[in-house]
């Protein structure tokens, strides 16, 4: 029997934990890579029947997303306000990916690191900088705050900040679309960390079980907070989809043509038929879990080597290779975003507080309702 | 167009960081997103990153330093801008600039160090009235306490029962409803509390409803009188200031008093006929202002200032005047007295009285002054002392205008009478001094035209 | 009015609304083809299909918040829990999320939801499943919690709680299923949530109760009337919102207070009572207020030993005289 220390990190010998040889060089890491991407899509934008003036919207809406976060930060930095701020930076061709295959009314909810999925869903920057800073004029009237930005006319039913608490959420939404006979499919996004919840797999099997027209996605970043997803998960984490007969997918969340392609697949499906699917879009986030987090846990090469494969940049290239913008052009839609962050900055600062009053407002539905006192 | 980096906030509960390393040096080019410096927080070591793109024009701390919130600690720009008015002042810590930070900062050193006089101005130091919550009540002695329901409380109280007269039944002693009850229905009351030795008479064994006449003979039997209590009321920060700037004054100023009467029959007939040219109504306060300020010009040791080494002597001459506020006062200055009009006079300390009630007095409106008039006379007063303001030399106590027989040549007239009463430091101002500089005074409002000289 | 079992009152109240509006269904272990563990959504299967009456796995935390999102999305789910002792592992939906959303969301959505299902003790059924869980959830802001314990009352409050449009916990006891009582077959009749009920006048001691514990109470009354003490009964029914004036308008009558509470005493619905007449009440009380409770010990199995932790009727009639200062 080998000796090896108990609860090692899974994936390296117990002995080369005991000595880590770090050189420094590349790949010498002492914990495996975050996520091993797939291989992007092949397929021409053309051919997935996306238009020039689509790839348009869609570069501008990550750079808008990915600005927009970058001046919170700032923001949170200066002491504009406090609380939690997860940043969703690098991850941003998941959800812009997603809602350009879906349709407008079609459902989505998902965790706290939720400002790119209020961005592509109905939340203004101004709405979403002003719910950062506490405001009335917030998505969410200020009392939601950085983990709770929702637009439910747009079908965005919020991020939630209980891991896994907002999984059954999902399965809801999708039960009362089927029930009530609605064409509608529920998108149901949730962290690595997630998995491991007892709460997803309670819905995947209710899911399975009674034909709910939803997919849990898993954003796989590499990382359950500060834990790498090798040290906290066993396996696979699509393989738990096998354990429920669910079909399941692997994409390349680095390319958001390749997000874009499996989601309308995936879509087309469960409107056909109303099955769920459990998908892995593999990912890498390049801030902290949160705004306190050293991120000792992972090497600067790593991080270089996912910055090197950045989603912006890689849409970027597409379509300046493809000649459908200039660097003229693309240089005009970072300017036209900083504006609309910037205006969102002064917007934020600008809006009121919410009045005293609103403290008990919202709680109840009735105009009138008993507090206890 | 430069652009300020400042420490950020890196934690959630951070209030300052030590800026571990630079990664950059001076002339370096930076974009946004780069880790310019190691940051200490109270939680981590972390990554400073900057928001703009740029070269880094001026490095303005030290690795080690420690730095507030929002403090400056580079800035960034263009090469060869000047950024002179960015880091002027230099000290990197203080010349933050981020207004979320530094407005509470502000306002709260100016309420700090600001203390001319009676210092510490309405920003935000109204008594807490509210955080009555210490608030303590005081304890009845253990022997004129009498257990009872608050039921039985209640109805004794309403029917004028003593409870000291009645013996509970109740789990220790307490007096219930039952006992008052009892007691009321006509029952002689049980006997008990006062007298221990005795027991308790028995109840409803004579019918005669008058007290019983041997009682008299004895001694009353001690009232317990309920305590209001006592309440706890937060120190302002103007108390705090009164407190220690006259504490300060009392028990270091030698402080001596010299006191006049004053016939003020003409300054009453010269406000009369001013005040029907006059567009501004004057008021006997004004004049007094008037005339002190002229006669500190003449006894320029009353309008000094005592300062171990040394002692001023003020060529100008600013009266500041107390008014009387919520939470205590506040003494506005009305600068160059002497050289002002009545006119001017009036409208000046009407208008800084209702800023002082309101609160809105400005430092500087409060201070510089070199001598201080403290008028009760509206008050009902006739005469009293007042307490030096340092770092003036003497302040004048003025009392209400008397009506009062006065024997002019031979005959007894009515006249109209008044106390001035001038507290001085010693240490600058004899008792001569203050002798002449009050006859001065007493001798212009007497002979109001003189003021005119 | 018609003389009902307990759970026929309730099934009354969830046919009836079932049948108003296609949008209310019935979620939970065993309601649809097993009957109802209790039978109280017996035959609604043959009335309404699969579609309406739902059989779950045994995934109290997955169904109550797919119940959660049902009602977030314009549905109106009644879930049964088969017992609230299982709903603990659902307190992350009903806390965290049901309770919640509307308020972190600045009023986006509503959840018009009914979580219903036997609570509290149940004779020897051991530690685990034998705990009131009512003042637990009425802590949480965004909760109405009931707890009636008569037929009529029961059905009269499952209407109003399935017609609310916000979170409702509606707790019975697999002890009373078969209790009979009046019920009012109006399908109209609605009782208000947060109102309580003298169910008995009287002039010397007030005993509040609520739930299944009421029926010691009502013994111990008659008890007390041998010797003379007239009690006055308040039936809570609502647990949150609390109706205190309905407590003080009795207790400024009687000047002496009971709370008879099946459930642990620390931070309960006893110990609320108790404050709140302290503050209210405090120069009409002639006695401090007195609570029977379950000691601060789990459920013992052992009969002797149920018994002794179970509040009897003579604790009831001892705690009243106490007040009364009669011993």
């Amino acid at each position: 029997m080998t000796k090896e220390a108990i609860f090692t990190p899974v994936g390296k010998a117990a002995e080369e934990l005991a000595t880590p040889k770090k050189s420094g060089k590349k790949g010498d890491s002492l914990y495996e890579k975050a996520v091993d991407l797939p291989e992007p899509t092949t397929a021409a934008p053309a051919k997935l029947g996306l238009k020039k003036g689509q790839l348009l919207e869609m570069f501008e809406s990550m750079v808008l997303q990915r600005r927009f976060e970058e001046r919170a930060m700032q923001m949170y930095q200066k002491g504009k306000f406090g609380g939690f701020l997860h940043l969703y930076i690098g991850q941003e061709a998941v959800s812009t990916g997603t809602t350009a295959a879906l349709k407008d009314d079609d459902d989505i909810i998902t965790a706290y690191r939720d400002h790119g999925w209020g961005l592509v869903r109905g939340v203004s920057a101004r709405q979403g900088m002003a719910e950062l800073f506490g405001k009335a004029t917030g998505c969410s009237k200020g009392k939601g705050g950085s983990m709770h930005f929702a637009n439910v006319e747009k079908h965005f039913w919020g991020g939630y900040g209980i891991v896994g608490g907002h999984i059954p959420l999902g399965g809801g939404l999708a039960f009362a679309n089927k029930y009530k006979g609605l064409d509608r499919l529920t998108t149901c996004f949730m962290g690595d960390g997630a998995v491991d919840q007892g709460a997803l797999h309670e819905t995947m099997n209710m899911a399975q079980l009674w034909k709910l027209p939803i997919m849990f996605i898993v954003e796989n970043n590499g990382y359950a907070m500060g834990t790498a997803t090798r040290r906290h998960s066993t396996g696979e984490l699509w393989e738990r989809a096998l354990g429920y007969g669910m079909k399941h997918r692997v994409v390349n969340g680095m390319d958001v043509l390749s997000v874009y392609e499996a989601m309308k697949e995936m879509a087309t499906d469960v409107r056909k038929d109303s099955m769920p699917w459990f998908v892995e879009i593999r990912t890498y986030r390049y801030r902290g879990h949160s705004m306190s987090d050293p991120q000792k846990y992972r090497d600067k090469e790593e991080m270089e080597e996912f910055q090197s494969l950045d989603p912006i940049e890689r849409l970027k290239t597409v379509l300046l290779d493809k000649k459908m913008a200039t660097q003229k052009a693309i240089d005009a839609i970072y300017e036209k975003v900083e504006e609309e962050v910037m205006d969102a900055v002064e917007f934020a600062d600008n809006s009121p507080f919410p009045e005293d009053s609103a403290l008990y407002e919202d709680m109840y539905s009735e105009p009138n309702p008993v507090f206890h006192r | 167009m430069a652009i300020k980096v400042e420490m950020p906030k890196l934690s959630d509960t951070m209030e300052e960081g030590v800026l571990a390393k630079w990664n950059i040096q001076e002339g370096d080019t930076v974009s946004a997103g780069d880790v310019i410096a190691d940051v200490e927080t109270d939680k981590a070591t972390m990554e400073m990153e900057v928001f703009d793109s740029g070269t880094i024009l001026k490095l303005l701390v030290d690795e080690g330093d420690t730095i507030p919130l929002g403090g400056l600690v580079a800035v960034i720009g263009e090469p060869g801008e000047d950024i002179s008015g960015l880091v002027s002042g230099g000290a990197s810590g203080e010349s933050s600039s981020s207004e979320a930070a530094t407005e509470p900062e502000t306002a709260d050193s100016a309420s700090e160090s600001f203390d001319p006089i009676f210092g510490g101005i309405g920003s935000g130091n109204t008594t807490d009235s509210s955080d009555s919550s210490d608030s303590t009540q005081t304890t009845s002695t253990t022997d004129g306490r009498v257990k009872a329901s608050p039921l039985a409380k209640k109805v004794a109280s309403e029917k004028g029962l003593d409870l000291q007269t009645l013996q509970g039944s109740g789990p220790n002693g307490r007096v219930v409803i039952a006992d008052v009850e009892k007691a009321l229905a006509g029952g002689a009351p049980s006997q008990a509390a006062t007298s221990s030795a005795a027991p308790a008479a028995q109840a409803g064994t004579t019918s005669t409803p008058e007290p019983q006449t041997s009682a008299s003979t004895q001694a009353p039997a001690p009232v317990s009188r309920p305590s209001s209590g006592s309440e706890k009321v937060k120190v302002s920060q103007m108390r705090k200031v009164i407190a220690r700037r006259l504490s300060e004054s009392k028990f270091t100023n030698p402080h001596f008093y010299v006191s006049v009467d004053v016939d003020m029959a003409n300054v009453v007939a010269a406000r009369g006929q001013l005040n029907q040219v006059s567009p501004v109504k004057i008021s006997f306060n004004d004049i007094i202002l008037k005339a002190a300020a002229l006669s500190l010009k003449k006894h320029p040791w009353v309008n000094g200032s005592w300062n171990e080494t040394e002692m001023t002597i003020h060529h100008d001459v600013h009266i500041a005047f107390a008014v009387a506020v919520d939470e205590g006062l506040l003494t506005p200055v009305i600068t160059h007295t002497d050289q002002k009009s009545l006119m001017e006079i009036s409208a000046e300390s009407k208008e800084l009285a209702g800023l002082a009630r309101e609160k809105k007095l400005q430092p500087q409106q409060m201070e510089g002054s070199t001598f201080t008039i403290s008028n009760l006379g509206m008050f009902g007063i006739d005469e009293f002392t007042a307490i030096i303001n340092p770092p003036n030399a003497a302040i004048l106590a003025v009392g209400g205008i008397r009506d009062e027989a006065v024997v002019k040549e031979g005959a007894i007239v009515p006249g109209k009478r008044m106390k001035l009463t001038l507290s001085s430091d010693h240490r600058i101002v004899d008792g001569a001094k203050a002798a002449e500089y009050l006859n001065e005074l007493k001798h212009m409002l007497e002979n109001p035209l003189a003021m005119m000289l | 009015m018609a003389e009902l079992q307990f759970r026929e009152a309730l099934r009354q109240a969830i046919d009836e609304e079932m049948a108003r509006d296609e949008n209310v269904f019935i979620m939970g272990e065993e309601v649809s083809e097993y009957n109802g563990a209790y039978k109280v959504t017996e035959g609604l299967l043959e009335t309404y299909g699969f579609k309406r009456v739902i059989d779950t796995p045994i995934a109290e935390l997955g169904f109550a918040g797919i119940g959660v999102g049902a009602a977030m999305n314009g549905l109106r789910p009644i879930i049964e829990f088969m017992t609230f002792n299982f709903a603990v592992l659902a307190a992350d939906q009903i806390i965290n999320h049901a309770s919640k959303v509307k308020y972190m969301l600045g009023g986006q959505v509503s959840v018009p939801i009914v979580f219903r299902g036997p609570n509290a003790s149940a004779g020897q059924l051991g530690a685990t499943h034998s705990v009131a869980y009512e003042s637990m959830y009425a802590h949480f802001p965004g909760i109405k919690v009931i707890h009636p314990s008569e037929p009529g009352d029961a059905k009269g409050l499952l209407k109003s709680a399935i017609r609310d449009n916000d979170t409702v916990l509606f707790m019975e006891s697999e002890q009373m299923y078969g209790l009979k009582g009046e019920v009012n077959e109006d399908p109209e009749h609605l009782i208000p949530i947060g109102k309580a009920a003298v169910k008995r006048e009287g002039s010397d001691v007030t005993l509040v109760t609520h739930g299944k514990i009421y029926h010691t109470v009502v013994k111990a009354a008659a008890e007390l009337a041998k010797e003379g003490i007239e009690a006055e009964i308040v039936d809570l029914r609502t647990v949150k919102p609390l109706d205190m004036d309905t407590v003080i308008a009795s207790v400024k009558k009687t000047h002496r207070c009971v709370v008879v509470d099946e459930a642990h005493p620390f931070a309960g619905t006893a110990a609320e009572v108790g404050y709140l007449l302290q503050r209210d009440a405090f120069d009409d009380l002639d006695a401090p207020v007195v609570r029977v409770t379950l000691p601060d010990v789990s459920a013992p199995f052992s009969k002797p030993l149920f018994d002794a932790w179970f509040p009897s009727v003579k604790d009831v009639v001892d705690g009243a005289k106490q007040v009364y200062y009669k011993s």
